[in-house]
């Protein structure tokens, strides 16, 4: 009958791996501009609970954003397990790179597009089961433990942010559960930010040296978005909508 | 008197399995897990793992609070249940430790459409492919009834595609 | 006048033959029900972009068609026309019946069907959506509660017009809360409209008396009963009203989008630029399902034949599900303005009209929800007495 091993080796290998999990703060350090570093974003691990003191937020400049450049969607995909299967239409997406035409000017530029972390979410309005839900410190997220699949929230949200996953999925990364049926979007990477990490896609548009993703906390006044946002101009997409989002746009 | 010693030695005789404190063989056959045991006991876990792991479950979703006690990653630090070959099977093995309980209770789990049921760096994609029916049925026919019919012959159930219906 | 009788139908073969084909198609949808749970929605035709489809089509027809079907006995109780009180138990029995088959369609088709007990315990109860769950619910309850104080004798009439009336204003608000639905979003300049709702309501008059003259036909005929001519004329005439009162409120409704800059590129793609979407919308919507009907009603020597009212019924279903396309379909093709101004592209479609070809376990399971409804009909008026024995105008006191 079944033959189970009772000798697992790879015990020893599992708690260095935790533990080399919880360390994961100590790499949060970026350079963001000459001279300005960010040691934390605001989190220790121990206080790795939502903060409804904290706003994160993204602060995206198009005039640094590469046309033929995709690093931060390879990097959420490789982050989160998610990758297309050749389908356009049904493959999901969490970022995506966006090219704007003015009409009347003719100036190009691109730019990522992913779920905005709104203040007033209407994806969170509109879920009938409140799977779709804002935690305190501004990360609009699913939880499809409670999710129904009934897509309502994707009608409703103002940006296409929302992908639901049309196939059955295998191998996903164990902070990053997801399952046929659900609807998922961009989550901030928060199992990132809740160690004092930055998202996937900061980190990889920051490696590419780029740097048009800023990743921080809205409500610290001393953090480098914050003064950014302060100093320079920067838009909320539909802001006809009244929706105040966390990410802002720059330079379209 | 002699069928009164006849009764006593039939109950005698009945009795003496549980007298060699043998675990019956058609109770699961669990997997024994690496690493310290849970402190309340198997018992304990056993009745309230599925309470202990919703209410975590909120408190990380909603609160972000991750130092949980019933954290499902963290199950497979120690309850990676592994196969013959010693590799690590997934859910879709009826080796995987949460199914030698579940397949005996008939309780479906539905952690594992979403979650991933081995622990990070092992590769479901070919665990999941090698649990297919028509990679087992070697050399014959994927949809070939005879064939199918000679692995159930040997045995092998064929467990499919992860409870899926 | 004789009093009227109620009396089960008698399953004879064609009765027989009938519940056969409505249990195969009930078989086919619930195959196909399997089929996507077990492959995932990607074996169906919706996508990321276009994400209710064919079945949210049938499943909100049945639903405002639901509502409406319960129009006949509200008639009665709420508004005192006692000449159509032997058509009232059927009235409610179909309204029951049509809800019950579009939400079997709405719940088959969730992502997760499985959790339809999560769906039935937590609540967002900021969701219209959630609210609706309430009123659906309860409208079965109510409608039933209805049905009863009908049937059973020694019931006085007055209770019987209190539960009318609360069916009757639940099922308005259950009807606005369905218009809610699309008129609550926000994001997509095909919604976000109050008129959504009164315009449902409008609907589901329409598409409710028709759905209710074709089963009151079908099943006199089943069971060899007669139906009176004058009273089928009523029907009809009642029906030519609603008709109107749907153009009107899509007049209205467009009208007012052109005007607005806003959201006119959303009214030049429905009216003339969406493809199959504007050809649905003039031929289906407004011509089969508006001008075609009222033309057969008013018809200066047809339009004097009971077959009139069956014909134009027929038209406003068909017009129906064109113009509930449109909405469901058409409004989500259509891209949302997120950057006006610009010309937008990206692989996630953005700014491109989405594309949407409904595919077998769609249509299958749609039709499976109709069949589920007409089943549920057919086995209310066998079992119980329903439908009276003679609905010819001598017998309902309609003389001329």
């Amino acid at each position: 009958m079944t033959d189970v091993n009772p000798d697992n080796s790879q015990k020893g290998a599992d708690i260095s791996r935790r533990d080399f999990l919880r360390s994961g703060a100590a790499v949060a350090t970026a350079t963001l501009a000459p001279g300005v570093t960010l040691i934390a974003f605001g989190g220790s691990p121990a206080e790795a609970k939502a903060d409804a003191g904290k706003r994160w937020g993204l602060l995206i400049d198009a005039n640094k954003c590469a046309s033929d450049c995709s690093a931060c969607v390879s990097a959420c995909s490789t982050e989160n397990g998610w990758k297309g299967n050749g389908n356009a239409e049904t493959d999901v997406q969490w970022i995506r790179k966006i090219t704007l035409n003015n009409t009347e000017t003719g100036r190009e530029v691109t730019m990522p597009m992913m779920c905005q972390h709104c203040e007033e979410p209407p994806c969170v309005d509109v879920c009938p089961t409140g799977a779709s839900f804002k935690r305190e410190d501004g990360i609009v997220l699913v939880d499809k433990h409670t999710c129904i699949g009934c897509r309502y929230c994707m009608m409703a949200c103002p940006f296409k942010a929302r992908s639901f996953v049309h196939e059955p999925v295998n191998n996903q990364k164990s902070h990053a559960p997801r399952g046929q049926g659900t609807v998922e979007s961009c989550t901030l990477c928060v199992h990132r930010v809740d160690k004092g990490g930055v998202p996937a896609c900061v980190e990889a548009c920051e490696a590419t040296g780029h740097g048009a993703i800023i990743f921080g906390d809205l409500k610290d006044p001393q953090s480098d978005i914050a003064k950014r946002l302060a100093e320079y101009q920067s838009v909320a997409l539909r802001p006809d909508l009244d929706l105040n989002p966390g990410v802002r746009y720059s330079g379209l | 008197m002699p069928r009164l010693l006849l009764v006593f030695a039939l109950l005698i005789a009945a009795m003496s399995p549980a007298l060699a404190q043998e675990r019956s063989s058609l109770l699961p056959d669990i997997p024994k897990a690496t690493g310290a045991p849970h402190p309340e006991g198997n018992e304990y876990w056993r009745r309230n793992h599925m309470d202990l792991m919703r209410h975590d479950r909120d408190l990380t979703m909603r609160d972000g609070d991750r130092d949980v006690g019933a954290s499902l990653k963290s199950c497979f630090d120690c309850h990676a249940a592994t196969n013959s070959a010693g590799a690590i099977v997934t859910y879709e093995s009826e080796q995987h430790f949460c199914r030698t309980c579940h397949d005996y209770v008939a309780v479906k789990v539905d952690c594992f459409m979403c979650h991933r049921s081995t622990p990070d760096g092992v590769d479901e994609g070919a665990a999941h492919a090698a649990t297919l029916p028509q990679t087992r049925l070697q050399g014959a026919d994927g949809t070939s009834i005879i064939a199918y019919l000679r692995l159930v012959g040997q045995g092998d159930t064929g467990q499919g595609i992860q409870g899926n219906d | 006048m004789e009093r009227t009788i109620y009396r089960e139908i008698k399953a004879t073969r064609p009765v027989w033959g009938m519940a056969v084909m409505l249990g195969a198609f009930i078989a086919a949808a619930l195959g196909s029900f399997f089929y996507v749970e077990h492959y995932g929605h990607i074996v169906t035709g919706m996508n990321n972009q276009v994400v209710w489809g064919l079945p949210h089509v049938f499943a909100i027809f049945l639903i405002v068609a639901a509502s409406g079907a319960l129009n006949v006995a509200s008639i009665v109780s709420v508004f005192d026309r006692t000449d159509y009180k032997p058509l009232a138990r059927l009235s409610a029995l179909l309204a029951m019946a049509l809800l019950v088959g579009g939400l079997a369609v709405l719940v088959l088709d969730l992502g997760r069907p499985d959790r339809i007990i999560v769906a039935m315990t937590t609540y967002n109860f900021k969701s219209i959506f959630a609210w609706n769950i309430f009123l659906y619910t309860g409208f079965l309850g109510v409608v039933a509660l209805y049905l009863f104080a009908q049937m059973t004798v020694g019931i006085p009439y007055s209770r019987v017009r209190k539960a009318g009336t609360l069916a009757f204003v639940w099922r308005l608000a259950l009807t606005t809360g369905t218009g809610s639905i699309f008129g609550w979003l926000v994001a997509r300049p095909g919604y976000d409209a109050a008129i959504m709702a009164p315009m449902f309501i409008a609907m589901s008059f329409s598409f409710g008396l028709a759905m209710f003259i074709l089963v009151v036909t079908t099943l006199c005929r089943l069971s060899h009963r007669p139906f009176g001519d004058l009273l089928m004329l009523r029907l009809g005439r009642l029906l030519a009203i609603f008709v109107a009162a749907v153009l009107y409120f899509t007049a209205v409704r467009h009208l007012t989008n052109l005007y607005a800059t806003e959201h006119r590129a959303f009214e030049i793609f429905t009216l003339t630029a969406g493809g199959s979407i504007t050809t649905l919308f003039w031929l289906g919507q407004v011509f089969i399902g508006g001008l075609a009907p009222l033309m057969v009603l008013f018809h200066p020597s047809f339009g004097k034949s009971p077959k009139a009212p069956v014909v134009a019924s027929v038209l406003v279903v068909m017009g129906a599900f064109a113009q509930l396309y449109v909405i469901v379909i058409g409004g989500q093709a259509f891209p949302m303005p997120v950057f006006p101004g610009y010309e937008v592209s990206s692989n996630f479609f953005d700014g491109a009209v989405a594309s949407y070809s409904p595919r077998w376990p769609e249509l299958l399971l749609g039709l499976g929800g109709l069949a589920i409804a007409l089943f549920v009909t057919g086995l209310g008026v066998k079992i119980l007495r329903i439908l009276p024995t003679n609905l010819s105008d001598a017998n309902v006191g309609l003389n001329r």
